[in-house]
């Protein structure tokens, strides 16, 4: 279960913002990624998850491996917590929500609707969503925003269990997770300026 | 894929979740025509199952931008684009979950609505009959241009531009089928029409409708 990217550019609305990454994630690794706001780090993390093509290179990552948590968490605010989490563990085919449960501290509000929780407990919910879709990769796009350092260090520890267990990691995240990972700073790889945007019609049909 | 169709029932079932929405609209529509036209019996009769079709058709269209703008606005459709989950399956499901909560009610309530407009005896099996075959069409070609139209702010006048003209052939059958048999006359050819579009688009649509959802997710 090894994660390649060799030689990925990636394009937003058709301008490339990232070129020339290369990087491999193994089992038991981790990487964060780095870099000023709007430099591409979403759209790299899209790129891995597969839902946009590599504007060139190529992604390597095995079928079907792949978790991704996005900005929004994908939660039905008006389904309970236990609903959110049974569904999201029905389609990827798991049964077991209780270890989700316990690993972010959501046991007093399972019964409560998604709607009625606070930024910071819906993250949580939508954090433990990782741990019902049993896949070995992560793709986290800022996985810590409005969490408090109690839930950061809930997350830190779901990290290091998952990494444990030779699951692997790709983060982008502002924050010292107090983790042993790699950083990668992608601001060095900024697309240089200049390049002539390709005609939107071209890329939506490739 | 029957986690995502029994989400989507719970949800349109809670508060808030839009069931009930078409229905009401075709009870108003069906309810308003007779003040409009007047109340001779025979020309309601003449109009009750074009009238009757058109209303189904308005109350389908009225909730068709739910059915993926509010899983694009949650994040939900990116989750489930990267999820064991195909595509084609998805708005298949979606579609179907359109129907059960929409499309089915509306068959349900037809033949009442009927009386209100006047609707011979013998017109109310094939008025039925070519709701019931007619509306699973009206959901999947909606999904689809649902699937065309989500990601746009207020896309909802766009995705009615974009599906009435789709919508016209289905309605063209399924209301002659629906006159035909309350006249009492020969339906065989607006049957297999009807019948044809709805299992075409059932066969072919979610194709296109996957395939437009990947490219408006990047």
């Amino acid at each position: 279960m090894i994660l390649r990217v060799k030689d990925v550019s990636v394009a937003r609305g058709g301008v490339a913002v990232l070129e020339g990454l290369s990087f491999e994630i193994g089992p038991g690794q981790a990487l964060v990624l780095k870099g000023p706001n709007g430099v591409g780090k979403t759209t790299l993390l899209r790129t891995v998850a597969g839902l946009q093509p590599p504007f060139k290179g190529e992604v390597d990552a095995p079928e079907e491996a792949v978790a991704y948590a996005a900005h929004s968490d994908g939660l039905k605010s008006m389904l309970s917590v236990e609903e959110n989490l049974r569904f999201w563990a029905e389609v990827f085919a798991q049964t077991d929500i209780e270890k989700a449960i316990q690993a972010f501290d959501l046991a007093d509000l399972r019964n409560r609707l998604a709607g009625s929780l606070s930024a910071g407990q819906k993250r949580r919910l939508g954090l433990a969503r990782l741990l019902v879709t049993g896949r070995p990769i992560w793709v986290l796009d800022e996985p810590t925003v409005s969490l408090d350092t109690a839930s950061v260090q809930l997350f830190a520890d779901a990290v290091r269990a998952h990494l444990a267990e030779g699951g692997s990691a790709l983060l982008a995240t502002h924050i010292d997770l107090g983790l042993d990972v790699t950083v990668l700073d992608v601001g060095p790889f900024r697309a240089k300026q200049g390049d002539a945007p390709v005609s939107g019609y071209d890329e939506a049909f490739l | 894929m029957k986690a995502l169709l029994f989400r989507d029932l719970k949800l349109a079932f809670r508060a808030g979740g839009g069931f009930g929405l078409g229905i009401a609209f075709f009870l108003i529509v069906v309810i308003l025509v007779p003040f409009s036209v007047g109340p001779e019996s025979g020309l309601l009769t003449m109009i009750a199952p074009g009238v009757l079709w058109l209303g189904a058709l308005l109350a389908c269209l009225l909730s068709l931008d739910r059915i993926l703008a509010l899983d694009w606005e949650d994040g939900t459709l990116d989750l489930v684009a990267t999820s064991p989950l195909p595509l084609e399956g998805v708005v298949s499901v979606k579609a179907l979950a359109h129907w059960l909560t929409t499309g089915v009610p509306l068959v349900v309530a037809a033949p009442v609505f009927g009386v209100l407009l006047n609707l011979p005896p013998q017109g109310f099996l094939w008025l039925v009959a070519s709701l019931a075959l007619g509306t699973p069409a009206l959901s999947v070609i909606g999904t689809f241009g649902a699937a065309l139209t989500v990601g746009i702010k207020r896309g909802g006048l766009l995705l009615s531009l974009l599906i009435l003209p789709l919508y016209v052939p289905t309605l063209i059958f399924g209301a002659e089928l629906a006159r035909r048999g309350a006249e009492g006359q020969d339906i065989t050819t607006p049957l297999l029409m009807l019948a044809g579009i709805t299992f075409g688009v059932i066969a072919l649509l979610p194709f296109a409708s996957a395939l437009v959802l990947r490219m408006n997710l990047r």
